[in-house]
């Protein structure tokens, strides 16, 4: 019926290498359409750059513009109450609650507005109950929630009166670390040994874990540094070897592992704080790096004296999976992956309660 | 139009099998298998696959290689427990560690580093077995040595990572560990250590010579490539009898940059280029944490590194 012969005739007749011009106008006309693509439509992997030190130093931050704009949503679910201005005659929370053993000398306006938003940063979905229960008198201590919140009060007050070199001018209050969540992300757990069948250093590393951010680095040292005391520095201070700072490759890769946990805690990279032809020079660092500094004798104290000691109100689902250990902070508890904890958001001046240890100071 | 060219070949030349020569002393016997001919393997190179030569020296290597290498897959194995898809999941972060610094030289339990230490021992005679196999291998062929001479050079690098420089420190933990991400970690660290290798003279040396070496292959390769249709890639004929391919390879390198190698000396500079690299990166690594503690510093004393004068103004910058 129909006379197909023709084509296949003609293509005997007309023998063409369509394969070698078909690759590379494929290639080519593929290259064109991609540029085309990224100028008129946008580069989707652009990066910035956010210098962090003079011209030819090297030192700068890089990040992708689309992480840098996108919206953090705990950002924006913030919720925040300016004070009431005491008067003489309010009366306190201390007169009006029974069993009040923090925040007692503010005055009961004050304090119903502190642990409303306690609720809206904490438990938005849980209520007063998740820390209080059906105890109509608000006053007794039988859940263990209540019990860590007290100590957490006292944990905000230290962080924003004795680390301010850390955290101010922002501050920190529930929400810094929570976001509306009752158990904030990112707290850690003891994690070494690592692996089975081996001991001593072979047993701690080598192994992808939070811990060591995914590194075959050892997953020990958020234990050693923050939580111990451990010398973070590695470098001997003179050239030639004086068998001083003896410290071994190892100890050089906690360290390692350490600044990883940092710098992916805060998006950032070395060139934040160091100057990286010499890592440990203290004449080379930049401001950050002291900043930092401080952070990590700030999570020694807020592991040592708050959380660890809290083991035992704890119930066991809230313990660590390998050694029942109590959960503790690190830099990302707080920084989630960004430099300024929420963009560098005021949380301290509407709550004069959470800044001192002391009587509250109202302005 | 048939065309014959010297890799990726698209015509194969393919005869009865070569056995190889034989010198009349039995050197044939110590060769086994029987030859085959692969296409794929006739594409970047020679069709035939085999005979080899396992001999004494061959059989040692392979034993106490293959002994190495799974004393280390068991290990890595042992490290999860015995779980293939853990082992799968963790191999590239899985790795045999060099013993911890509080067992100093002394044997520590298997399973803090003595493991190591039966491994290393292995790959040691292994690697020495098959060194000294090349050299054996080269002397029945009546060849030079240069196999030989330059696998000695990247054994000195080794030596130098696993045995030599270990000894002077007195410690085995400062080995390096046979893992994938594990020994590049070890290299980070050894670097940041002891303040900023890239300040070791040595190792910049080394670096010279390592980037030398790729760039003197890419211009030979390219040269031979270039006059091949002229004959040059048989460079042995070219440099005894000097054709119009050598003659136009000198000419186009002399007139480009005003000196070219010759046809022979070509070799000689990528040999001791190549050589090099791990002779001057070994001495760096020997010297560093036996003589030198912090390379940043001791460039500033030999003013190797610049030193700044007043503040860098960081401030000037904070986020």
């Amino acid at each position: 019926m129909f006379d197909l012969d023709w084509f296949p005739k003609w293509n005997r007749e007309n023998p063409k290498d369509v394969f070698g011009p078909a690759i590379i106008i494929g290639a080519v006309g593929g290259a064109v359409l991609v540029a085309a693509l990224i100028i008129t439509w946008g580069n989707p992997a652009e990066t910035s750059t956010m210098q962090t030190g003079p011209r030819g130093s090297g030192m700068g931050v890089v990040e992708l513009v689309a992480n840098r704009e996108a919206v953090d949503p705990t950002v924006e679910a913030y919720t925040s109450d300016a004070p009431y201005a005491p008067e003489e005659g309010d009366a306190l929370a201390k007169d009006v609650y029974e069993n009040v053993q923090v925040l007692g000398d503010v005055t009961e306006d004050n304090f119903d507005r502190m642990m409303a938003s306690i609720t809206a940063w904490v438990s938005p979905k849980e209520g007063c109950a998740y820390c209080h229960g059906d105890d109509e008198t608000y006053a007794k201590d039988d859940l263990y929630t209540k019990v860590v919140a007290r100590r957490m009060i006292q944990m905000t007050q230290l962080i924003n009166e004795e680390y301010d070199g850390h955290v101010a001018p922002a501050g920190v209050n529930c929400y810094t670390c929570h976001r509306g969540e009752a158990v904030p992300s990112d707290i850690w757990f003891k994690r070494s040994p690592v692996l089975q069948n081996v001991s001593g250093w072979s047993a701690n590393q080598n192994f992808a874990t939070l811990q060591s951010s995914s590194t075959s680095l050892p997953s020990d040292a958020l234990e050693q540094y923050l939580l111990g005391d451990e010398t973070v520095s590695v470098h001997d201070l003179k050239p030639r070897v004086s068998n001083e700072g003896t410290a071994a490759i190892q100890n050089t890769e906690r360290t390692y592992s350490l600044m990883n946990y940092y710098a992916n805690s805060l998006g950032v990279n070395c060139t934040f704080c160091h100057n990286t032809r010499a890592f440990y020079d203290g004449e080379q660092v930049t401001p950050q790096w002291a900043v930092a500094n401080e952070a990590r004798a700030m999570v020694q104290d807020v592991n040592n004296d708050y959380l660890v000691p809290l083991k035992d109100a704890y119930p066991e689902n809230r313990l660590g999976p390998r050694h029942d250990d109590a959960p503790k902070a690190g830099c990302k508890t707080c920084h989630k992956g960004v430099y300024k904890p929420l963009g560098g958001m005021d949380m301290i001046s509407d709550w004069p309660e959470l800044a001192t240890t002391e009587t509250p100071v109202y302005e | 139009m048939i065309e014959y060219q010297n890799i990726f070949n698209q015509v194969q030349v393919q005869g009865p099998a070569e056995l190889g020569i034989t010198n009349g002393k039995g050197i044939e016997k110590e060769r086994g298998g029987t030859p085959f001919f692969s296409k794929i393997m006739g594409w970047i190179g020679n069709a035939q696959i085999g005979p080899i030569h396992l001999g004494f020296f061959g059989l040692i290597s392979v034993i106490t290689g293959t002994l190495a290498l799974n004393i280390i897959g068991l290990n890595m194995l042992a490290q999860v427990g015995w779980s293939f898809p853990e082992f799968l999941r963790q191999g590239f972060w899985l790795a045999l560690e060099p013993p911890g610094p509080e067992w100093g030289l002394r044997m520590p339990p298997l399973d803090q580093g003595g493991w190591y230490i039966i491994c290393s021992f292995f790959l040691l005679i292994s690697v020495l077995s098959w060194w000294v196999r090349s050299y054996v291998r080269a002397s029945e062929l009546k060849m030079g040595k240069h196999v030989a001479w330059a696998f000695a050079a990247a054994i000195w690098l080794f030596l130098v990572l696993g045995l030599f420089r270990p000894v002077l420190m007195g410690s085995w933990s400062e080995a390096v560990p046979y893992g994938i991400f594990p020994h590049l970690d070890w290299t980070t660290a050894f670097s940041i250590r002891y303040g900023n290798l890239y300040y070791n003279p040595f190792h910049a040396l080394s670096i010279v010579f390592l980037y030398g070496s790729v760039l003197l292959f890419a211009m030979h390769g390219a040269t031979i490539l270039a006059v091949s249709r002229l004959g040059g890639d048989r460079e042995l004929e070219q440099i005894f009898d000097r054709g119009t391919a050598s003659e136009r390879a000198a000419l186009f390198w002399r007139w480009t940059m005003g000196f070219n190698a010759t046809m022979e000396g070509i070799h000689r500079w990528a040999w001791w280029f190549a050589v090099l690299t791990p002779i001057t990166g070994g001495i760096g690594i020997l010297i560093t944490g036996t003589l030198v503690d912090n390379w940043y510093l001791w460039a500033i004393e030999h003013s190797f590194a610049p030193a700044y004068e007043g503040g860098y103004g960081y401030e000037a910058y904070t986020p």
